[in-house]
């Protein structure tokens, strides 16, 4: 039993290894209660709905979400619209679609099996319209940097004024959280640049934290349901280890040798 | 396989044994001597083939909805995350099984380190080991590769990238590797039919393991032949059975934890990025099982030495029957082996961590002095050991673990002889 705890202090230490990786290059993120960290974390519909809000409004004028469709807003464990709101705000984009019989594309209302309404037509038209830069698709965005929803966060909060001594070319902007300090996306959030149906003040740091719980939520659509099984799970697993562990002293008591 | 004839009681019974003798292999499994003073160091073997059925069946599953196209496999894995039913589960366990698996093994591999597992007459069964730990790296980069992130193909870029090293034909290697004259779809769609055919084969390889090891019976903490069976030895069922169950459920809590509350910490973000032949990520670092033998690559300053080095530490290992001189098995009574054991480990350790880090200034000397003592250690330290080391006596039976030395000898086999 001793060795036992021996093998899962190596493995913690082990696996240690990979933390270690991760935070070397980490600056000092802002931090905030995320409501979906913990054994039992969920979505905050609210912020969820508000960060679609921010979504739409703000970033998907020029950042994609390839991944997600009108559908998902409506879906247990996301921002959980009604079906009706869901195929309003489907509706309210044009969406390409056909060919039709004559041979011609046309546009349409959206309808909820509808993919997110990419901004741009492509990678190279997106590239042209933001001076060379590429603005990432939000899908996995969370998942695909190293600091998470922290950085994102933390990033959207770090527009600065450059330090002395640093010159920034046409349209690169300064952000201390951002890899390099560099940036070709200017600041986007004021206060009070959308204005919220459920009335919550629209400050830079609530945007900010809405805006990248639905950012989480897009990245990791099934977190909840995750969350849930895995705390079933891990309990079942605990009571049948006793059981078992039982079990075994009980056989094992017809040798003398210990286990 | 069995020492003693096995005859089933009932009639259908034996007319099927007589014709394909599964019942006596089921009865020699089940009647299987084993020591019993086997700790929990040896329940890996259990837990390792557990891993390898979990691979295969969620791989299975993930295959029906994986497609492998350079175009759409990207796609396709968010497809698997997002609408296939359980998706999410079934590739975040395939995806932290595969460090679990590597855990595993390690925990397995440093077992037979110490307790010298790999000496006669076991030497078979070792190296039919290593051939497996082999091709469980083939599998797992392989597999890395198959979500066509960014770590995928700059990853595969850089290993396959090391055949080039080989004098005059190593180029040509490569492009036959690729299928073209870069990473691209044609490397795609072979690592995939090579990634599904991998685990097979070491499902194969498996088998044979557990036939050689049949044959001579477990090794023992304390290292010495037993007689089998008798009072030094249990039946596989229900002894080993049970306490491996029990092993193995404590080793699911662990995996569960990963899959459920921390899917993503073991990989790496930059995979959540599609794969952009013409962006470079700032750092490539491997999956963290391989990270000690990219410091020892990365530790020699020519290209070409540097492969032999890192295909050299893992297959030094199949020599370390005839490496290793001592006729003591068990670290327990090899004191000086004991020593050299722990720094091997922290040497390890630390190849693993300089593996993770840039390889530049103060990391690359400590790379370069691990990879150094790693090839002392078995090279040197173990041939001289065997030699020069004053091992401490060794007991007769499991059941007499404290008798040894010359004045209890006669009263041990006394005893020895009375026991059975």
């Amino acid at each position: 039993m001793k060795n036992f705890f021996r093998v899962l202090i190596l493995s913690i230490f082990f696996i240690g290894f990979q933390f270690n990786t991760h935070a070397a290059e980490k600056v000092e993120y802002l931090k905030t209660d995320w409501s979906f960290k913990g054994l039992f974390g969920k979505f905050d519909r609210g912020s969820l709905q508000r960060g679609y809000q921010v979504y739409t409004e703000v970033c998907s004028s020029c950042h994609s979400m390839k991944y997600l469709s009108y559908r998902n807003l409506a879906e247990k464990g996301g921002p959980e619209f009604t079906e009706l709101q869901a195929k309003a705000i489907a509706a309210s984009f044009e969406v390409t679609d056909g060919p039709n019989a004559d041979g011609d594309m046309f546009t349409r209302p959206g309808k909820l099996s509808d993919k997110f309404v990419m901004p741009y037509e492509n990678v190279k038209a997106a590239q042209a319209a933001n001076g060379g830069a590429y603005p990432p698709d939000m899908s996995v965005l969370v998942k695909a940097r190293g600091g998470g929803v922290d950085y994102i966060y933390s990033l959207l909060q770090g527009y600065e004024d450059p330090p002395v001594g640093v010159t920034l070319d046409d349209g690169v902007y300064y952000n201390k959280y951002m890899y390099g300090n560099k940036i070709k996306m200017a600041n986007q959030l004021s206060d009070d640049l959308v204005e919220y149906a459920d009335g919550t003040r629209a400050t830079v740091e609530q945007m900010s934290k809405d805006v990248t719980t639905f950012l989480m939520w897009a990245a990791e659509p099934h977190l909840e349901s995750r969350h849930r099984m895995g705390f079933k799970a891990i309990v079942y697993l605990i009571i049948l280890t006793v059981l078992v562990y039982f079990s075994m002293k009980r056989i094992w008591s017809r040798i003398e040798t210990k286990v | 396989m069995s020492d003693h004839e096995y005859t089933p009681k009932s009639k259908v019974g034996k007319w099927f044994n007589d014709r394909l003798p599964l019942l006596t292999l089921a009865n020699h499994l089940t009647e299987y001597p084993t020591p019993k003073n086997l700790n929990y160091w040896w329940t890996f073997g259990g837990i390792l083939t557990f891993c390898l059925i979990t691979q295969i069946v969620t791989g299975l599953v993930l295959a029906m909805h994986y497609i492998a196209h350079a175009d759409m496999a990207f796609d396709s894995v968010e497809h698997i995350m997002r609408d296939v039913n359980y998706g999410w589960l079934i590739r975040y366990i395939h995806a932290n099984g595969a460090s679990m698996f590597f855990l595993a093994v390690y925990i397995h591999i440093f077992r037979s380190l110490f307790y010298g597992s790999y000496k006669a007459p076991r030497e078979i069964i070792w190296i039919i080991g290593i051939i497996i730990y082999l091709l469980m790296m083939a599998a797992a980069f392989m597999g890395y590769v198959l979500p066509w992130g960014q770590m995928s193909f700059w990853g595969a870029t850089v290993i396959t990238n090391l055949f080039s090293a080989i004098p005059l034909v190593g180029e040509g290697i490569v492009t036959w590797l690729w299928g073209g004259y870069s990473v691209d779809n044609p490397t795609l769609t072979r690592f995939f039919t090579l990634h599904y055919l991998i685990p097979f084969l070491i499902l194969g390889l498996v088998v044979l393991h557990i036939w050689a090891l049949h044959v001579p019976g477990n090794n023992n903490p304390v290292g010495i032949d037993i007689k089998k069976p008798s009072k030094d030895t249990v039946p596989f069922h229900p002894y080993i059975v049970i306490k491996d169950g029990f092993a193995l459920l404590m080793f699911m809590i662990v995996f569960a934890f990963f899959v459920f509350y921390t899917p993503n910490i073991l990989g790496h973000a930059d995979n959540y990025i599609e794969a952009d032949p013409l962006v470079t990520p700032a750092h490539i670092v491997p999956e963290w099982y391989l990270l000690p033998f990219y410091a020892i690559l990365r530790s020699v300053p020519d290209k070409l030495l540097g492969v032999v080095a890192m295909l050299s530490a893992i297959l030094i290992l199949a020599a370390l029957p005839w490496l290793d001189t001592s006729k003591i098995r068990s670290a327990v009574f090899r004191p000086l082996y004991k020593q050299f054991y722990w720094i091997l480990v922290a040497d390890v350790l630390i190849l693993g961590y300089v593996g993770a880090m840039p390889a530049e200034g103060l990391y690359l000397l400590i790379a370069r002095i691990a990879t150094a003592y790693y090839f002392l250690h078995f090279l040197v330290i173990l041939p001289v050991l065997g030699f020069k080391e004053k091992t401490l006596p060794t007991p007769l039976s499991i059941t007499e673990p404290i008798l040894g030395g010359s004045t209890n000898l006669a009263v041990a086999k006394n005893k020895e002889s009375l026991n059975n």
